[in-house]
C-alpha cells in the first residue's frame, strides 16, 4: 500500500515513539492509576498501526510481520496460563495464587504478579490487534 | 478432587493457543493433540459421576468468603455440571475424530482445530461457572469460535449463512447483558447464589419480570425457539458437518437451555407465568419445526429444522416441572418431568450428532445434499446406512433405542400432571418425526443408485466410521439410563440439583 | 433517573439501525451502538452520591469511593465488543467479495 505525504511521516517519525512509550507507562503502573493491561495495550497498537499507515509497506514484508506478531500473542497467551498453573502448584491448589511478595503500597514493585500479568496482557493485545489490522490490510492488497 | 475443576477451562485453552504455533514445526499437531485433549476430558468429567460428595466449589484465586459474602468468582460442579460436562466432552471426541479425515477437503485446518478446542473450553466454562458475569464471558468465547466455524470453507452460502448467525447472536448477547446489567443495578452482587439470597429477601417486582423477559429472549435465541429461530437452518446446514453436529448437539444445549435451567430454577423464584412462558414456547417449537421440515429437500437443512423441534422437547419436559412447581402441586410427576426433559438432552446430543456425521459421511462421498440427486447409497456403504437407520429410529422413538424412552418420560408426565394437549401434540410430532425420517432413508439410502456419476465409490473412512459406529452404538446404550440403578447415578443428582434451591446455595453461602 | 432512561433509548436506536437499514456496515454499526449504551448504563449504575475515583492515593483518607465493579466489568465488555466487531467485518468483507454487493436485500441464496 502506499504511504502518505510528507509532513504525515515527518510527524509519525515525532510522535511514534512517543505513543509508544505512553502505552507502556500505562501498563506497567496499572496498579497505581487507571489503565492495565487491555487500555495500555491498545495504545502500544496503535503505535505499530501509525506506522504502518503512515509509511505503507509492500505486502511480503507485511506477510512475515503478520506471522511474527501473530506467533508473539499466542505465545503471550501461553505465558500468562504457564504463571497460572505456577501459581496453582506452591502454595495452596488454586490457580491465580498471588504467591509473589507484595510490597507496601504505592509503590511501583508491589502488589504480587499483578504488573507480571498486566505487562504480559498488554503485549498480547497490542499483539492481537496489530495481527487483526494487517489481516485486514494483506486482505485488501491481495484483491489488487 | 476439586482441585481438577480448572482444568476443563485451562486444558482447550492451551492447547487453542499452543496449535498455531507449533504447527511448523511439527505439522499433525492439531489432529493428534485434540482428540487426546478431549478424551482425558472426556475420562475426567466421568469421573466426576463417582465423587464422595454432592456439590463441589472451587475458589479462583483463593478469594475465600468474607463476612459470608463471596467477592471472587467460583466455579460450582454439581449433579447437572457433571451431566452437562460429560455430554459436551463426549460428542467434541467424537467430533474432533471424526474431522481428522474430513478436513481433507479444507485447507488452513491448524485454526480450525484452534478454533474447535477454543469453543469447547468456552462451553464447559458456561457449566462450570458460579458467577453471572463469568457465564457471559464463557457465552461469547464460545460464540465468537462458533462464529468462525461456521464460515470455514469460504463459500458463498457459507458466509451468508454466518453473516446472520452473527447478527442475531450478537443481538442475543446484548439482550443478555443488559439483563445482567439491570439485576447488578437491583440487587448488587453478580453471584448466582447469592442474587437467589438477595432476590428471595426482597420479593417480587416489576423489574424482576423485565429481566426474567430478557434472559428469556437472550438465551432463548441461542436456544433456537420458535419465534427466534431464523438463524439455525443456514448456520447449521451450511457448517462442516463436525461444526454441525458441535452446533447443534451441544452448543444450544450448553448456552441456551442449560443457561435458562440454571438462572430460572436455582436463582429466580418461580412464578406461574414465566412457567406458562416456557411451556408455551416449548410446544410452539415442537410443532412448528417438525412441520417446517417435512417439505426440506436438503439433507441437512431437515436435521437442523429437526433439532428445533426435539429442543421444545425439552423445553416441554422443563416448562411442565417448572408450572407444576409453581402451583405447588404433585412433586414425583415434576421429578419425572424433569428427568424426562434432562434425558432427551443426552439422547438428543447423541442422535443428532449421529445423523449429523451421516450427512457429512454422504457429502464427503458424494458430494451433494440433496436428497433428490441421492439414491442407493446403502449398497455401497453399508456400515454408515446402518448407523443412519439406527439414529432415524432414535429421534422417531422407536424402542429398543433412547429416543423412545426419553418421550415416554415425557408423555406419561404430561398425561399424570393433566397437560392432555401437550401429550397428544407430543404423540403427533413423534408420528411426523417418523415420517420425515422415512422419506430420508427412502430417498438418500434405499432405492436404485440414482447419482449421477455412477463408478464405484466405496465406504467412509476409518476416522469418520469409528466415529459414527461408537455413536450408534451409545444410541442402544444409552437406554440402559432408565433402569433405576443407572438412574440414580447419572440423572436422579441433576434433577435433584435443580429442584431443591438449597442444594446450589448451602455450599456457597451457607444458607 | 433520565439518564438511565436515555441509555435505554439509545439502545433502541441502534436497534433500529439493525433491523431497518440495507447496507451491510450499518447493521455492523448498529450493533456497535447497542453495545456501547449497554457500557453506559454500566458505568452509571456503579454512582456512588459524593463519590470520589476508585483509587487509593497515599496520604489521603477518602472512604466514599464510587463502585469500582461496573468499571472492571466495562473493560471486558469493551474487549469483547472488539472481537465481535471485529468478526463481523471480516465476514462483511468476504461478502462483499464473493457476492459483489453490500445491500442486504440480494444476498439471499439460502431460502426456505
Amino acid at each position: 500500500m502506499t504511504g502518505m505525504t510528507n509532513i504525515v511521516k515527518t510527524v509519525t517519525r515525532i510522535i511514534g515513539g512517543v505513543v509508544f512509550l505512553f502505552g507502556l507507562y500505562i501498563v506497567t503502573h496499572g496498579h497505581l492509576s487507571p489503565g492495565g493491561g487491555f487500555a495500555g495495550g491498545t495504545i502500544i497498537a496503535g503505535a505499530f498501526i501509525l506506522l504502518v499507515l503512515a509509511y505503507g509497506d509492500n505486502i511480503m514484508h507485511l506477510r512475515r510481520i503478520k506471522e511474527e506478531s501473530s506467533a508473539l500473542e499466542n505465545i503471550a497467551i501461553f505465558c500468562i496460563l504457564i504463571m497460572a498453573t505456577v501459581g496453582f502448584m506452591l502454595g495452596a491448589k488454586v490457580f491465580f495464587n498471588n504467591f509473589l511478595p507484595t510490597g507496601v503500597a504505592g509503590q511501583l514493585i508491589s502488589a504480587g504478579f499483578i504488573p507480571l500479568f498486566n505487562i504480559l496482557i498488554g503485549i498480547e493485545v497490542a499483539a492481537a490487534l496489530f495481527t487483526i489490522f494487517l489481516a485486514f490490510v494483506i486482505f485488501k492488497e491481495e484483491e489488487k | 478432587m476439586s482441585a481438577f475443576i480448572p482444568f476443563f477451562v485451562i486444558l482447550p485453552l492451551a492447547g487453542a493457543f499452543v496449535i498455531p504455533v507449533f504447527s511448523g514445526y511439527w505439522k499433525n499437531m492439531g489432529k493428534v493433540l485434540t482428540p487426546t485433549l478431549m478424551l482425558v476430558l472426556l475420562a475426567l468429567s466421568v469421573m466426576f459421576f463417582f465423587r464422595d460428595s454432592a456439590v463441589f466449589v472451587y475458589y479462583v484465586g483463593g478469594w475465600e468468603l468474607i463476612n459470608g459474602v463471596p467477592v471472587g468468582i467460583q466455579f460450582v460442579v454439581d449433579g447437572l455440571s457433571v451431566l452437562m460436562l460429560s455430554i459436551i466432552n463426549l460428542v467434541a471426541f467424537f467430533a474432533s475424530f471424526y474431522s481428522i479425515s474430513y478436513l481433507k477437503k479444507f485447507t488452513g485446518d491448524k485454526y480450525f482445530y484452534a478454533l474447535f478446542c477454543l469453543m469447547v473450553a468456552g462451553m464447559n466454562g458456561v457449566v462450570i461457572t458460579g458467577d453471572l458475569f463469568n457465564l457471559f464471558i464463557f457465552l461469547e468465547i464460545a460464540v465468537i469460535a462458533s462464529y468462525a466455524l461456521v464460515a470455514f470453507g469460504i463459500e458463498r452460502e457459507e458466509l451468508e449463512a454466518s453473516f446472520k448467525y452473527q447478527v442475531l447472536g450478537g443481538l442475543a448477547s446484548l439482550l443478555v447483558l443488559l439483563g445482567i446489567a439491570v439485576l447488578y443495578w437491583k440487587t448488587g452482587s453478580l453471584n448466582i447464589a447469592d442474587i437467589s439470597w438477595v432476590l428471595k429477601q426482597e420479593g417480587s417486582s416489576p423489574s424482576l419480570l423485565f429481566i426474567q423477559i430478557l434472559f428469556i429472549a437472550g438465551f432463548g435465541l441461542k436456544a433456537a425457539m420458535i419465534p427466534f429461530h431464523a438463524w439455525l437452518p443456514d448456520a447449521h446446514s451450511s457448517a462442516p458437518a463436525p461444526i454441525s453436529a458441535m452446533l447443534s448437539g451441544v452448543l444450544i444445549k450448553a448456552v441456551g437451555v442449560y443457561a435458562i435451567m440454571r438462572l430460572f430454577f436455582n436463582m429466580f423464584e418461580l412464578t406461574y407465568e414465566m412457567s406458562m412462558l416456557i411451556l408455551v414456547i416449548g410446544t410452539i417449537s415442537m410443532v412448528g419445526g417438525v412441520f417446517l421440515a417435512i417439505g426440506q429437500w436438503d439433507f441437512k437443512r431437515l436435521l437442523a429444522y429437526h433439532s428445533i423441534s426435539q429442543m421444545g422437547y425439552v423445553f416441554l419436559g422443563l416448562g411442565m416441572g417448572m408450572v407444576i412447581l409453581s402451583v405447588n402441586g404433585n412433586k414425583a410427576v415434576a421429578v419425572m418431568a424433569i428427568a424426562g426433559g434432562l434425558y432427551h438432552m443426552v439422547n438428543h446430543a447423541v442422535f443428532k450428532g449421529l445423523l449429523f456425521l451421516n450427512s457429512g459421511a454422504v457429502e464427503y462421498k458424494t458430494g451433494t445434499r440433496m436428497l433428490k440427486e441421492l439414491g442407493g447409497l446403502s449398497e455401497n456403504m453399508p456400515l454408515t446406512s446402518t448407523s443412519s437407520f439406527g439414529a432415524s429410529m432414535a429421534i422417531s422413538g422407536i424402542p429398543p433405542f433412547n429416543g423412545f424412552f426419553s418421550k415416554l418420560m415425557i408423555i406419561v408426565a404430561a398425561v399424570q400432571g393433566q397437560f392432555y394437549l401437550m401429550a397428544a401434540l407430543a404423540v403427533l410430532v413423534s408420528i411426523i418425526t417418523l415420517a420425515s425420517f422415512m422419506k430420508v432413508h427412502r430417498y438418500a439410502f434405499s432405492g436404485n443408485l440414482r447419482f449421477r456419476d455412477l463408478k464405484k465409490f466405496g465406504e467412509a473412512p476409518f476416522s469418520m466410521l469409528f466415529s459414527m459406529l461408537v455413536m450408534a452404538g451409545l444410541c442402544l446404550l444409552l437406554s440402559l439410563l432408565i433402569i433405576p440403578v443407572f438412574r440414580d447415578i447419572f440423572l436422579t443428582p441433576a434433577v435433584n440439583d435443580l429442584m431443591n434451591l438449597l442444594n446450589y446455595s448451602q455450599p456457597i453461602i451457607g444458607f | 433517573m433520565i439518564l438511565y432512561f436515555l441509555c435505554f433509548v439509545l439502545f433502541l436506536v441502534g436497534l433500529y439501525g439493525v433491523i431497518t437499514r440495507r447496507n451491510v456496515i450499518k447493521i455492523v454499526l448498529g450493533i456497535c451502538i447497542m453495545e456501547y449504551s449497554i457500557n453506559l448504563l454500566l458505568v452509571l449504575i456503579g454512582y456512588v452520591h459524593d463519590g470520589a475515583a476508585p483509587i487509593i492515593v497515599k496520604g489521603s483518607t477518602e472512604t466514599n469511593f464510587v463502585d469500582p465493579l461496573p468499571q472492571a466489568m466495562v473493560l471486558t465488555v469493551i474487549v469483547i465488543g472488539l472481537a465481535t466487531t471485529a468478526m463481523l467485518l471480516a465476514i462483511a468483507i468476504r461478502v462483499y467479495r464473493k457476492h459483489g454487493t453490500f445491500d442486504i436485500r440480494e444476498i439471499k441464496n439460502l431460502k426456505g
